[in-house]
């Protein structure tokens, strides 16, 4: 890659003022740093890879508010997260999380287990039980 | 307190990390250099793990890795410790703090909050030093930033505990002991022995192998789990060789540069030409990446465009199958 060869397409990378080093050849055929502003090629790949992420919160919150799910799913993919990361997260067996994420066990959780899950989303109990919407 | 710390900004966190750290002490590393002693060049393929739904391609070793090889083949001593409690964790970083030691961190990406919302993913091996604390700030050098950033005690704590596959557990590592004198030469001949035989590993996983095993699947996807998910499989490639940290073409370009200044200190112009060839290869890696990105923008299908991925990817393996035979033979 030549210097003059370095993308400097708008990525969102360049919304927060944070630019990438790329390493580029210069006239001399030496090898030199240049700040990238982002590639429009990245900027596909990530945003295929974001519109999945989104399908899957749609999805469960329609889950959700049909009565199949529990929040704490909705939360869960709201936060790019799995069942093993949650589990590892809340401290609680996956099993256990799995089982919470049914409705019916979750109207039954403790304020104590709310609190935990309700930590980790960094947000309140009642914001978790309250509903989505 | 402050340490007075330079911040340098480098294309992927660990080299940039290192790099900087040794920098501190006086010695002057540069980043393509540290890439290429720690054998940084590498790519792995694993189908039975899920990464973010799509199966695990890295062009990296594994996260660690690269500063541990350096070290050992420049003796530097470098301490590492892992903590249960987070306050020990803290209290061990104030007290390095103190004595006027920047700190190495491992961290989850997800919660740093300087990082723009696209790239907050759970992913636990990032790099940054931190080199000062002002009340309760943290004040840090992450390498990946153009500039020097901060994080208050428990936005620190979060990211040092994160959970998930490789949890960092609060790591935080040191410089404790320079060498006196170091022989680069035979360092830099280590480094690049080990990634010739790391790429020509006789795995199926493990470099060019791979590779071709990657573009004979490119080849079989679209029929046995369909065009969408192939897209995504695809997508997933694009970003572990182009995304932040990689300094573009999937390392190729820092391993040119490492090549290029190697040859210059080793007086070895084989090492020079084997840079020029890296950085073409590195171009036909950015040209993949191109291609695959057409089938987004224009929603093609047809199996002919991903014959035509395949091919392309086998290109690349056979072209670098051949570099590394030859870039063996030249240390």
């Amino acid at each position: 890659m030549k210097k003059n060869e370095v993308p400097q397409d708008e990525g969102s990378l360049a919304k927060k003022n944070v630019h990438e080093l790329c390493y580029a050849v210069d006239e001399n055929g030496r090898y030199t740093t240049v700040q990238s502003r982002g590639w429009e090629v990245k900027t596909l790949a990530l945003n295929e890879s974001l519109e999945l992420i989104e399908e899957r919160i749609a999805d469960t919150k329609r889950a959700v508010m049909a009565g199949t799910l529990s929040p704490i799913a909705y939360f869960m993919e709201l936060h790019r997260m799995d069942l093993p990361l949650l589990a590892s997260y809340v401290g609680i067996h996956r099993w256990f999380v799995k089982r919470h994420f049914n409705p019916k066990h979750f109207r039954k959780l403790s304020e104590k287990t709310l609190r935990k899950y309700a930590d980790v989303f960094g947000i309140s109990v009642e914001q978790l039980t309250s509903g989505i919407c | 307190m402050e340490i007075n710390f330079e911040h340098r900004q480098s294309a992927h966190c660990e080299n940039g990390v290192i790099s900087n750290l040794l920098n501190h002490r006086g010695i002057h590393i540069s980043e393509p250099m540290a890439f290429g002693i720690g054998s940084g060049l590498f790519f792995v393929y694993l189908p039975f793990i899920k990464v973010n739904f799509a199966p695990g391609f890295s062009y990296r070793p594994m996260p660690g890795k690269i500063f541990r090889r350096l070290a050992k083949r420049l003796g530097i001593g470098v301490k590492h410790q892992r903590f249960s409690s987070p306050e020990k964790a803290q209290a061990s970083l104030d007290e390095k703090l103190k004595q006027g030691i920047p700190v190495g961190l491992q961290v989850g990406v997800y919660h740093l909050t300087y990082f723009p919302d696209e790239y907050r993913f759970h992913f636990n091996a990032h790099n940054l030093v931190v080199y000062g604390k002002e009340a309760s700030e943290y004040l840090i050098s992450d390498p990946v930033m153009d500039y020097a950033t901060r994080l208050t005690e428990e936005e620190l704590q979060r990211v040092r505990f994160a959970k998930g596959a490789l949890p960092p557990k609060g790591h935080l590592y040191y410089l404790e002991r320079l060498p006196t004198n170091y022989d680069l030469e035979r360092a830099i001949k280590k480094g690049i022995r080990q990634t010739c035989n790391d790429m020509l590993a006789p795995v199926p996983i493990v470099g060019v192998r791979a590779m071709k095993w990657v573009a004979a699947n490119i080849r079989k996807w679209p029929k046995t789990i369909g065009i969408k998910k192939t897209n995504h499989y695809l997508g997933q490639l694009v970003r572990m060789q182009e995304e932040i940290g990689t300094g573009g073409g999937g390392f190729r370009f820092i391993y040119a540069a490492f090549l290029q200044e190697a040859g210059t200190l080793l007086n070895n112009p084989a090492l020079i030409q084997r840079s020029e060839e890296m950085t073409a290869i590195g171009d036909a890696w950015r040209d993949f990446a191109l291609d695959i990105s057409r089938i987004y923008k224009n929603r093609k299908s047809g199996s002919d465009v991903y014959e035509k991925l395949s091919d392309q990817l086998l290109n690349l393996a056979e072209r670098e199958r051949e570099l590394f035979m030859r870039l063996k033979k030249d240390v």
